[in-house]
């Protein structure tokens, strides 16, 4: 019989197709969806650890956002309203103006989600107006300011500004490409994360969580 | 032009043909005899980096980028739709700075993107504003399903599946037939009707108008470059493109999300494409160093950087390829110049254990590598460069700039082998912090 420690190594071993199958079998066989979410969400803790401790890269992590989408898409029918877990709070997050690159911003979203945040992806391009309204409507105490090129700096500073004027309390980080810790100075951000491991690291931080 | 044995000649030979026909400007007349003879110095040293000796002193290289552009008060879109600003923009950060090398900033030919329909990428003036650099747009330009297509004729899916994706203008080249109608009488007519259609006819109006238009931008820029050269005896070190096979299949076909999918869905198609891409690649390079008389081949690289893969992926899916575009690059006496992008510290150790790669046959520039650990295991056989970072140029102090030349020049330049430059295109610099990097540069770069 199929059992959730199945899916679980399926998942962490890269199994795509062991994965969605087994998630299938285990409803099938009476599982209800929430344990089989929590086993997915072991699964990525896992996986996320190995790409903290440097075991486990991009590709593994996509291939992992992947099956985490087909084994929801099978437990979704069966989910009831009260079964989603509390999420650490939100995250506003988006690549700024000007500036169209997302992989580094998508494996951020993924990360921070795994880590149990709700994350308002803004997507790319997104001007300093947009951060400031997604702020507002979702009450979110942490903004992430992606950006590839050099071009990104004078927007993240923008954004910056935009937020404390529309009196945002909470705290910005800022990473990708060419940023470093001489540009959260020049944008004023609260931090600069090096990677995805940091921005975690970050909102965990600023969530008063570790 | 190549010399008529260049079949008989061996690589070692070609490189030196080569490099004497870029360090005397291909016999172009200099201004005065200033710029000749600075021109001289400069390919000189430039050489005797790549050949691992230590030169007069560390070659100075400034990327260029839209820093040019600002620096004149222009915007980037002028620099893809204003060939007279672009040109001045260009002269002018040559004759405002002491700089050593060419710098070339984003200056391309937007109407002849336009005429195409390029939809690959955004750039200024077409569908970013003017003061954006053109980005390249993530997506699936090519099936995963298609895989065998490229693996068969790679050159028959661009034409009839690639480029009706990416060129909006050249929609009706999936019509095109095959040419081996052209083996029999009865078969031509087969072969050459479906280009008769009018559909195909506007696409191939479109196509031989692009062609124009980029004949027109090839002559603005030669010039440019020649000028530069001719008046301030300064060399151009970018001689062409090329990129590692995997990077081809994953930039700009099948996409970041599409390749790495690959890596677990599809692993024997993207080796297999990977090695039939590879002549491709190398005729790219090789071509390109032919018509430039420039051997420096720039190989833009992406998808093998740190964090993209793990090491034993490198070895099974990126570094084969990166290996046999160098060596064929070598082969034929060009030099790959390898802008390695993002961080490498995880890969240093497999290239350099490989042995395989001749000493003093190729250049590297680094970003986020560690230098030292560069140059510790680098530095016995190839050349390497970096690693400035790109942020101090905008919001660092021109002293901040002055002490990371300094320890960048302490670490990398001792014995040769070394050119400073930034690691990344500069789009956005103060002048300050320019004449900062390119004073500091020639302070502590002396031998």
């Amino acid at each position: 019989m199929t059992t959730t420690a199945d899916l679980v190594a399926a998942i962490t071993e890269m199994r795509e197709d062991d994965a969605a199958a087994y998630a299938r079998e285990l409803i099938d066989g009476g599982t209800g969806p929430v344990p089989i979410l929590d086993a997915c969400r072991e699964a990525m803790d896992i996986i996320g650890k190995r790409f903290e401790e440097g075991d486990a890269f991009i590709p593994e992590l996509i291939l992992a956002g992947e099956m985490l989408k087909s084994v929801t898409e099978v437990v979704k029918p069966h989910l009831k309203s009260g079964d989603a877990e509390e999420a650490l709070g939100t995250i506003v997050l988006g690549t700024v103006e000007g500036d169209i690159h997302d992989i580094a911003k998508d494996i951020v979203a993924f990360m921070l989600e795994i880590n149990g945040f709700e994350v308002a992806d803004l997507g790319v391009d997104v001007a300093a107006a947009e951060f400031v309204k997604a702020v507002g409507e979702t009450g979110a105490k942490i903004v992430g300011l992606s950006g590839f090129l050099t071009l990104a700096y004078d927007p993240m500073k923008d954004t910056v500004a935009a937020l404390k004027a529309a009196g945002f309390d909470g705290k910005v980080m800022v990473g990708g490409g060419q940023v470093d810790e001489s540009i959260r100075e020049y944008t004023g951000a609260d931090a600069y994360g090096k990677d995805a491991m940091a921005a975690v690291a970050l909102a965990k931080k600023w969530s008063g969580v570790d | 032009m190549l010399p008529d044995n260049w079949n008989g000649m061996t690589p070692a030979e070609r490189l030196e043909f080569r490099l004497a026909g870029w360090a005397s400007a291909g016999g172009m007349e200099f201004a005065s005899p200033e710029a000749k003879e600075k021109y001289e110095i400069r390919t000189k040293r430039f050489i005797d980096v790549l050949k691992l000796k230590e030169p007069d002193m560390v070659p100075v290289e400034l990327v260029g980028g839209g820093v040019i552009a600002r620096h004149a008060g222009f915007t980037d879109g002028d620099m893809m739709y204003d060939y007279e600003k672009a040109t001045s923009a260009s002269l002018k950060i040559h004759e405002d700075f002491d700089i050593d090398y060419q710098v070339a900033g984003n200056f391309w030919p937007g109407p002849m993107y336009d005429r195409l329909g390029y939809k690959l990428y955004k750039w200024p003036g077409h569908d970013l504003a003017g003061n954006q650099p053109y980005q390249a747009v993530e997506g699936e330009y090519m099936m995963a399903d298609e895989y065998a297509e490229l693996i068969n004729d790679s050159e028959k899916f661009m034409l009839r599946k690639y480029f009706p994706r990416v060129f909006e203008s050249l929609g009706a080249f999936s019509m095109l037939p095959s040419f081996w109608g052209a083996t029999e009488l009865p078969f031509v007519p087969f072969m050459m009707t479906p280009f008769g259609i009018p559909p195909v006819q506007e696409a191939f109006e479109a196509f031989l108008d692009a062609a124009k238009l980029s004949l027109e931008f090839m002559g603005a820029m030669g010039a440019l470059g020649g000028q530069i050269a001719a008046v301030h005896g300064i060399p151009g070190t970018l001689g062409g493109f090329s990129k590692v096979p995997f990077d081809f299949i994953g930039d700009t076909l099948r996409g970041t999300k599409g390749i790495m999918l690959d890596m677990f869905r599809r692993p024997d198609d993207v080796v297999a494409a990977s090695d039939a891409l590879l002549p491709m690649a190398i005729e790219f390079a090789v071509g390109n160093a032919n018509a430039s008389g420039n051997p420096f081949i720039y190989i833009v690289m992406h998808k093998g950087a740190d964090g993209f893969m793990s090491n034993d992926d490198f070895k099974r899916f990126y570094w084969p390829g990166f290996k046999k575009l160098m060596l064929g690059i070598i082969e034929q006496g060009a030099v790959p110049f390898n802008f390695v992008e993002g961080g490498y510290n995880s890969r240093l150790d497999i290239i350099a254990e490989d042995g395989d790669i001749p000493p003093g046959t190729t250049m590297w520039m680094f970003d986020k590598t560690d230098i030292a650990e560069a140059k510790k295991k680098f530095g016995p056989w190839a050349a390497i460069g970096g690693n400035i970072p790109a942020s101090l140029f905008m919001a660092g102090t021109p002293e901040q700039m002055r002490d990371k030349v300094k320890e960048t020049m302490e670490i990398a330049a001792p014995g040769g082998g070394y050119f400073m430059t930034p690691g990344a295109v500069i789009d956005h610099a103060t002048d300050a912090n320019i004449e900062a990097y390119l004073a500091a540069g020639k302070e502590f770069g002396k031998y």
